[in-house]
């Protein structure tokens, strides 16, 4: 009896202990603390101050979020087709998903990264790569859609990628896997010294955006894994974390795990642009598609290009050169002065960060350290600025306050380090929930990084949401790092696999924003800016109906004449020029999707009638207090009917 | 020159602004156009406050009948006219008359104006109340008879889901400083009798 009342005293004792702590905690407990819900509440009507843009993984896809609320306000279509935009369905962004393999309507998307001026974020486009059949995608930030698409040849698993140079000169495409270049059929068991890396550099035309392929560095058969630019100081320079060194081609957990050290690949790209600008390199036949979206057109047009320049690093001495970073380095990031390249060494207990004024000075007095395909390799010691001791399990990515501070992920670990440059020091620790892949501060690859906050984004939710069945939601989670200490102070989630992020101050982008599209500017080849101008033209089998749309009618909106077996291209223009009025319109049977027509904009798709009938179609997307009325019919007669096309509104 | 002839010669010209500056504007605020529809009125022209704002006045008012703003109406013509003539006459009071003609030339000016007001508020009322009867959606005030949807002469009003202002604009107060001038430079010419 008395141990009982011990315990219940001893019981009631830690209550109060824990109670009396309680106002405490409230500072110091992260998302415990009330702070938190208002830190990143937006009231209704007010804007977030960061956009967010975060890679849709496999869902080919880019996600736009207000920070700090996590609210989600777009998903833009870029590799994978969306029934909701139509991209990828209508005919006019079809040729968007071209390639060399035919139409690809999905892709893995991987890594967001914005584009810079005087290495600022100028928030003119947002670049992603494709990783599984290799791409480049560019973003237009005044309508968020994507409006260029340039396929990366001789490369596989575009993984290094798009990261842009400070003034969006070049975005890069590393490739991840070697393959035969030019691809061919060889034995798998050649792979050591017969595959190439290529590492490709795509010009951005600093007027109107538009992308080349600049040249491609031939690397040894290295797995290329992510990348990022030199600025200030190492301006001109580029560089790349590489794993499987051992060149293996077999069961490479083990076998590309060997080696104590892989390297980082620092390349001069400025020394190769001068090289291909006096002529070096040499053109090889290619096969690649280069897809661009005309805002004027409303339509993509996709070109095959049929060579690119490649370059043999071994031609151009003084360009490339290898750091040696422990062991099997995922991510590659580069501090806002342009001084620390960090090599996060995923297998590595500890986090390798390397000078780049001790590197140049080690290439200055050739301390070489032997060389891999004639490309030298510097000695570890004589760039190693420093090395965060025992940081924590399974370091993946880094990115930098501004401040001096660096924050790096832990997978394994699940958490969030900060720790010190220069003096290496770990400051603070917060866990993530759970496996945190990248995080993400606003500016963070620039020189200017936002340093407000923090987004981690994590793989695997497990309890932290209502189950979904199996498949649960991945995440992303907000941290506020102004302070000494990280808080947590949201999390939300995610469309797809969070893989990336971009962040840039609202301020930037949405001045920029278009409302409509002018309809006196609409040069669509099947466009109708005027009621007056309606039509069918049946060319062959081929019906083309020229169609309006306004608040709330089709015109015309019966139609009869199509025949079964007849293709029946809908050409819609909307009339409104008005700020958020689309339009939406499908017919029954459809094999494609609706359209969703924004002001000032035409869209077409195909429909091939297949049973005799009168079909109606419908406006799809709540437009006005009339939008219900807002339908029509098309007759569908037998294909040797002789009912000549007739088509009305209002009769 | 005399100071009531200079005043007198500012008046009259200050009217021809007109054709600069907008001579009345109406605005339509509602909570689904945080950027409020406006429409602003020159003495030759009806012209948007922001792109495609009468374009869209239109739409939203052919929900209750109402016809489209015309792209020009018959005062366009006469409006410029009246103002370029009443200048003429005004220069011939500033260069040969007496000052007591400043002050027939005000009553002049005063006089168009007021008509000019009237032909305004005839025509809104014309446009308000004119509806196709085929009208999607029909109202009647609380007395049964048809709502009107004409928009206030001057001021603000409440119009269904719409809030109008109608105000002069920059146009319209430099004619009337020119008036108040010509009427000044009638007192001033009296008093340097």
């Amino acid at each position: 009896m008395k141990k009982i009342k011990y315990s219940i005293l001893a019981f009631l004792g830690l209550a109060m202990v824990l109670t009396s702590c309680q106002p405490k905690a409230k500072t110091t407990n992260g998302a415990l603390s009330s702070g938190a819900a208002e830190k990143v509440y937006v009231a209704p009507g007010e804007h977030d101050e960061y956009y967010a843009f975060i890679s849709g993984g496999f869902s080919g896809q880019l996600s736009v979020y207000g920070l700090p609320s996590g609210r989600l306000f777009k998903v833009i279509p870029v590799f994978s087709q969306d029934a909701e935009k139509a991209y990828g369905y209508n005919e006019e962004t079809k040729p968007m998903l071209n390639t060399s393999h035919g139409f690809v309507p999905w892709d893995d998307s991987h890594h967001p990264d914005i584009s810079q001026t005087n290495g600022e974020l100028d928030g003119r486009y947002v670049f992603i790569n494709g990783n599984n059949t290799p791409r480049i995608a560019k973003i237009d930030l005044t309508t968020f859609e994507t409006t260029e698409i340039i396929e990366v040849p001789n490369s596989a698993g575009n993984h290094s990628s798009s990261f842009v140079t400070e003034n969006t000169e070049y975005v890069v495409a590393g490739t991840r896997f070697s393959v035969p270049v030019p691809q061919r059929d060889m034995s798998i068991k050649d792979y050591k010294g017969n595959f190439k890396g290529a590492l490709s550099f795509i010009s951005v035309d600093p007027e109107d955006g538009g992308m080349d392929i600049k040249f491609q560095l031939l690397m040894p058969g290295f797995d290329y894994d992510l990348s990022h630019p030199g600025r200030g100081a190492s301006h001109g320079w580029f560089f790349f974390t590489t794993y499987n060194t051992e060149e293996a081609n077999t069961l490479l957990e083990v076998n590309a795990s060997q080696n104590d050290k892989d390297f980082i690949a620092a390349v001069n790209w400025k020394k190769i642009e001068e090289y291909v600008n006096n002529g070096g390199g040499k053109k090889m036949p290619s096969n690649y598609a280069h897809n661009v979206y005309d805002e004027h057109t409303h339509t993509a047009t996709s070109t095959m290009k049929k060579e690119v320049l490649v370059v043999d690093p071994s031609e151009v001495p003084g360009a490339v050169y290898f750091l040696p970073t422990p062991k099997s380095p995922h991510g590659c990031d580069v501090d806002p002065s342009g001084e620390y390249i960090v090599g996060n060494g995923k297998l590595s207990a500890d986090l390798t960060v390397h000078s780049f004024t001790k590197m140049i000075s080690a290439i200055e007095n050739e301390k070489f350290d032997g060389e891999a395909y004639g490309i030298p390799i510097l000695k570890f010691e004589d760039v190693l600025a420093g090395t965060v001791s025992q940081p924590g399990l399974g370091p993946l990515h880094t990115e930098f306050d501004g401040q001096g501070n660096a924050y790096t992920t832990f997978f394994i670990s699940s958490e969030v380090v900060k720790w010190k440059l220069g003096t290496w020091e770990v400051i603070d620790r917060k866990p993530t929930y759970y496996s945190v892949g990248h995080l993400m501060i606003p500016g963070g690859n620039s020189r200017k990084p936002f340093g407000k906050y923090v987004l981690a984004m994590n793989k695997i939710t497990k309890d932290r949401y209502l189950p979904t069945g199996p498949e649960v939601t991945q995440s992303a989670q907000l941290y506020d790092i102004t302070g000494e200490k990280m808080e947590l102070l949201l999390d939300f989630p995610t469309i797809g696999e969070p893989h990336y992020a971009a962040g840039i101050a609202a301020d930037i982008v949405k001045a920029n924003s278009k409302k409509i599209f002018n309809l006196e500017d609409n040069k669509h080849e099947y466009a109708t800016t005027n009621d007056n101008d309606v039509k069918v033209v049946r060319n062959g089998k081929e019906v083309h109906i020229y169609m309006t749309m306004i608040r709330s009618h089709f015109n015309p909106d019966n139609i009869e004449g199509v025949k079964v077996g007849d293709k029946v291209y809908f050409h819609v223009t909307n009339l409104e020029q008005d700020y958020d009025v689309p339009h939406g319109v499908s017919v029954i049977g459809a094999n494609t999707s609706e359209l969703l027509i924004m002001p000032g904009q035409t869209e077409s798709f195909v429909w091939e009638p297949k049973q005799v009938g009168v079909w109606p179609f419908y406006c799809t997307d709540f437009c006005s207090a009339l939008h219900q009325e807002m339908q029509g019919y098309i007759r569908v007669s037998p294909a040797n009917s002789n009912i000549d096309l007739s088509w009305s509104l209002g009769e | 020159m005399k100071k009531s002839r200079i005043l007198m010669f500012l008046g009259v010209l200050l009217p021809l602004m007109l054709f600069v500056f907008p001579l009345w504007n109406i605005t339509l605020e509602a909570p689904q156009y945080p950027t409020p529809l406006g429409m602003d009125i020159y003495i030759n022209d009806f012209a948007d406050a922001n792109p495609h704002d009468i374009k869209n006045i239109n739409l939203m008012n052919h929900y209750v009948g109402m016809k489209y703003i015309p792209d020009a109406i018959p005062e366009f013509k006469i409006f410029p006219i009246g103002i370029i003539t009443t200048t003429i006459i005004g220069l011939l009071i500033a260069f040969k008359a007496n000052y007591k003609w400043y002050l027939y030339w005000f009553i002049l000016m005063a006089v168009l104006s007021a008509a000019g007001l009237y032909d305004f508020y005839l025509w809104e009322h014309d446009y308000g109340h004119d509806l196709d009867p085929k009208a999607i959606m029909k109202f009647t005030n609380p007395d049964g008879s048809v709502m009107g949807f004409q928009p206030p002469l001057f001021g603000s009003k409440d119009i269904l889901n719409f809030r109008a202002h109608s105000y002069p604009q920059l146009g319209a107060y430099f004619m009337g400083v020119g008036m108040l001038l010509s009427f000044i430079a009638f007192f001033v010419g009296k008093k340097g009798k």
